[in-house]
């Protein structure tokens, strides 16, 4: 018997008809011999959308409601608890003991006794409903199940700067997207949840497809949008409703009296041309008009994709962000090229490179330290890019400061950097040292400092 | 506000801003690194090996014009010789004005031209023709698909002709991404398989495609040939606002205004995407009637091209296209049933109006 988490509704406005659909789906008997008690997390992010505090609990209120009718346990999250977050989410599956960052919460214990205790799914243990139910309390500061406290004001208004001072609607929408996931991923770890499903509808997915094509994400895009997702180890995120059309689900939930509460997300009321996604999502819509067949045809595409990294590729290093495999080798890599150019005339001649270098990794500290600027500043930018993967990388250069990043994210770069940099050693005292440096460490140092000098 | 300073040669004026980085530069510095940018190109993939004779896919367009300008200026230092080849598509009112383009440049360049034309090479098949038949349907016409499989056999064809061993295109980073795009709204996943990386190495006897502008953006070629006042020809064909490929350019715009960087990203994914075996296309063999390289009985051409002359213009358009005799397909298996009624996608041509025969 596993244990599931259900995201419904999520304040993300298109999501929640769906994905109440699917939790009612679930409490219909037919389901009931696969799952045991499933639970029900609806997240805040008024923060990040702009609402106001009454707003916020306005939203809050409504879903509470919903989610008592559904019978199912129910966990509320706000994402400002992102502040609070400890690294070990970043990790796959947290083996060694984190007792190093010893300023991390409370609940980070806890998720390591309940680690200890319940064992992970591979374990086949999952306990039974009776004890099932003593988690309804659970030990950890992080989720209320009442919301009777608006989280700290702090971290509110840390969000609020951290999501405004990225510069593009596509950036902020992606860096909710990764919070979010980073959160919910929390959370079911805390409670030792093995699964976690997502009401995606085929539409949906056909537009997250395209969009992830768009932004540089072709290789993960069987993660992004299959029928389930390991790249977190321990925990997989599955969506269950990924055959269904957003109409079909519009239907059922009417047939059917589903409610919904519909919140504002960051993208609504904005303009077409405001971002990625809302471009994509506009042009399959219309295009799914004039070509019926369209978004059918591009969910089937996705169902050819399989999860192999590229042939030859092994299992590399990690994005610290998406924790996929990173897809940014130099050696012949068209676009690595493409991206060093950009600040190719900036070097006098321009010699032909053969464009094999180094793993990515070794981009070392003292190509930053040559433009103007600040120098650790540099240095700490330089180290949380370095180890993000192609699409990742394309989001951050929108961010023009990493230190507004919640600090889970920088902690974890640090500790990998650290751990590299032991690696590379040999390389980075040699001569040569320069010449093996990839083309992205190039293109990126370039970039910042052709920027200024533009 | 008088304009900054050339970032390169700190001596003239900037004349212009390159698209992707930003970077202000004079007309001369820009040329140089665009030109430096696609001599990198060519040696990092090794694309042209000393000796090579080149032909040039030249169509009058911007495109080909710089592609074959840049390569002219390249020649030397690669080792390369350089033959033009133009192709006749026999589309009026647009081709023979593109081909006096093309005749201009040759005779400016003093470099020698072929000109193979498709009625010619297939039989009185003229893209004329071949938009006369296929029209009617109620749906897009789908003769681009036609003069894109064919004009690359004519293309090959000519290379022959010269003697040739590598051939060129001018396509560039914004032709790649709207290909992916169209790859992908088509659910075309053999040539998703097949695309990305640098060109084709040229299997059984084909010769290797490269394409050795396409990292380059179309705004940057269009500025080159502004600033080394290149004559092209610069009109639409006339049956391409019916190609589905407007629909992957309309969005590449858009695109790039939200994300200048969204060609590039494109490239990026196609390169790496990863479809399953089965998805991928078969080992090419040779076709059964003309010998080029074919992944089934038939090579595409005279796949079509036998579609076209028992009036079926269909016949090999869609899935399961390609060699369909009346026995049987030899192609990949039709679509599941659990999407019914769905044309194969859209301008791959669901035969829904006119042709009885499902060819699925």
């Amino acid at each position: 018997m596993v244990r599931v988490a259900t995201l419904t509704p999520t304040p993300l406005l298109r999501m929640s008809p769906t994905q109440t659909a699917g939790a009612v789906t679930l409490a219909r008997p037919c389901w009931g011999q696969f799952l045991e008690t499933p639970r029900v997390s609806g997240k805040k992010e008024g923060a990040a959308c702009g609402q106001s505090p009454e707003d916020r609990a306005k939203t809050v209120a409504e879903m509470k409601l919903i989610l008592q009718t559904l019978g199912f346990p129910w966990h509320f999250v706000a994402l400002e608890e992102v502040f609070g977050l400890s690294p070990s989410v970043l990790r796959c599956s947290a083996q060694e003991p984190v007792g190093a960052v010893g300023t991390y919460k409370v609940a980070v214990d806890s998720f390591l006794q309940q680690q200890h205790t319940l064992g992970t799914e591979r374990a086949g243990g999952s306990p039974s409903p009776a004890q099932g139910e003593e988690w309804l309390s659970p030990p950890g500061t992080q989720e209320s199940q009442d919301p009777a406290g608006p989280p700290p004001a702090a971290q509110t208004e840390a969000l609020s700067r951290l999501f405004g001072s990225v510069k593009t609607l596509t950036a902020k929408e992606e860096f909710l997207h990764t919070l979010r996931t980073h959160l919910i991923l929390h959370v079911a770890r805390t409670h030792g949840y093995s699964k976690v499903m997502t009401g995606d509808s085929c539409t949906r997915l056909a537009i997250k497809l395209m969009t992830s094509l768009a932004l540089g994400r072709g290789a993960f895009l069987a993660w992004d949008t299959g029928f389930s997702d390991e790249r977190h180890g321990d925990v997989v995120v599955v969506r269950p409703m990924r055959d269904h059309t957003l109409k079909e689900v519009a239907f059922y939930n009417r047939l059917f009296a589903v409610p919904s509460v519909f919140t504002p997300a960051i993208d609504t009321k904005a303009p077409e041309k405001a971002s990625v996604h809302r471009l994509m999502e506009g042009f399959l819509l219309r295009l799914q008009a004039q070509f019926p067949s369209t978004v059918s045809t591009v969910y089937r595409t996705s169902e050819k994709l399989v999860k192999a990294p590229r042939d030859g590729c092994a299992a590399g290093p990690r994005c610290l962000l998406c924790m996929c495999t990173l897809d940014v080798d130099a050696a012949d890599s068209a676009t690595a090229f493409g991206a060093q150019t950009s600040g190719f005339s900036q070097t006098q001649p321009p010699t032909p490179r053969a464009g094999a270098g180094a793993p990515t990794e070794a981009g070392g500290a003292q190509d930053r330290c040559r433009g103007a600027g600040p120098c650790g500043r540099e240095d700490s930018r330089a180290q949380v890019i370095e180890q993000l993967c192609y699409g990742c990388r394309a989001n951050m250069k929108d961010v023009p400061s990493l230190d507004l990043l919640p600090p889970y994210i920088l902690a974890e770069a640090q500790l990998r950097s650290q751990r590299a940099s032991q690696e590379i050693q040999e390389y980075l005292v040699e001569n040569g040292a320069e010449e093996m440096q990839t083309a992205e460490s190039r293109a990126w140092g370039h970039q910042e400092s052709g920027a200024r000098i533009a | 506000m008088p304009a900054p300073q050339c970032a390169s040669c700190h001596a003239a004026r900037a004349a212009l801003r390159r698209p992707r980085s930003g970077q202000a530069l004079c007309g001369a510095c820009f040329c140089a690194a665009f030109e430096a940018e696609v001599l990198h190109t060519v040696l990092a993939g090794r694309l042209l090996p000393p000796g090579a004779v080149v032909a040039v896919g030249a169509s009058g367009g911007k495109d080909s014009t710089v592609l074959a300008h840049v390569l002219r200026e390249l020649a030397p230092r690669l080792g390369v010789s350089l033959r033009l080849v133009a192709v006749d598509e026999g589309i009026g009112g647009y081709r023979d004005a593109a081909l006096a383009a093309v005749r201009r440049q040759a005779a400016r360049w003093d470099l020698p031209l072929t000109v193979v034309a498709y009625a010619d090479l297939f039989g009185g098949w003229t893209m004329d023709a071949v938009a006369r038949s296929t029209a009617g349907s109620g749906r897009s016409r789908a003769c681009c698909t036609f003069c894109g499989v064919l004009r690359r056999r004519a293309l090959e064809e000519g290379a022959r002709l010269v003697g040739a061993t590598h051939i060129v295109t001018g396509h560039n980073a914004d032709d790649m991404a709207e290909t992916v795009l169209m790859n992908f709204l088509r659910g075309d996943a053999g040539r998703l398989a097949r695309g990305g990386g640098l060109g084709s190495r040229g299997e059984g006897g084909a010769l290797p495609r490269c394409r050795p502008l396409q990292l380059a953006s179309q705004k940057e070629v269009v500025l080159y040939a502004h600033f080394r006042r290149l004559d092209y020809f610069s009109e639409e064909c006339v049956y391409a606002p019916e190609a589905f490929r407007g629909h992957a350019r309309h969005l590449l715009k858009l695109l790039e205004a939200a994300r200048p960087s969204a060609a590039l990203d494109l490239v990026h994914s196609a390169e790496r995407l990863a479809l399953a075996p089965a998805a991928r296309p078969p080992p090419p063999g040779a076709c059964s009637r003309c010998g080029a390289l074919a992944s089934r009985a038939l090579c595409q051409a005279c796949a079509l091209l036998d579609g076209l002359q028992r009036g079926r213009p269909r016949l090999a358009i869609g899935k399961g296209r390609g060699g369909r005799d009346e026995e049987g397909s030899s192609g990949p298996p039709p679509p599941p049933p659990s999407d019914p009624g769905s044309a194969p996608g859209p301008a791959a041509g669901g035969c829904g109006a006119t042709c009885k025969e499902r060819c699925e």
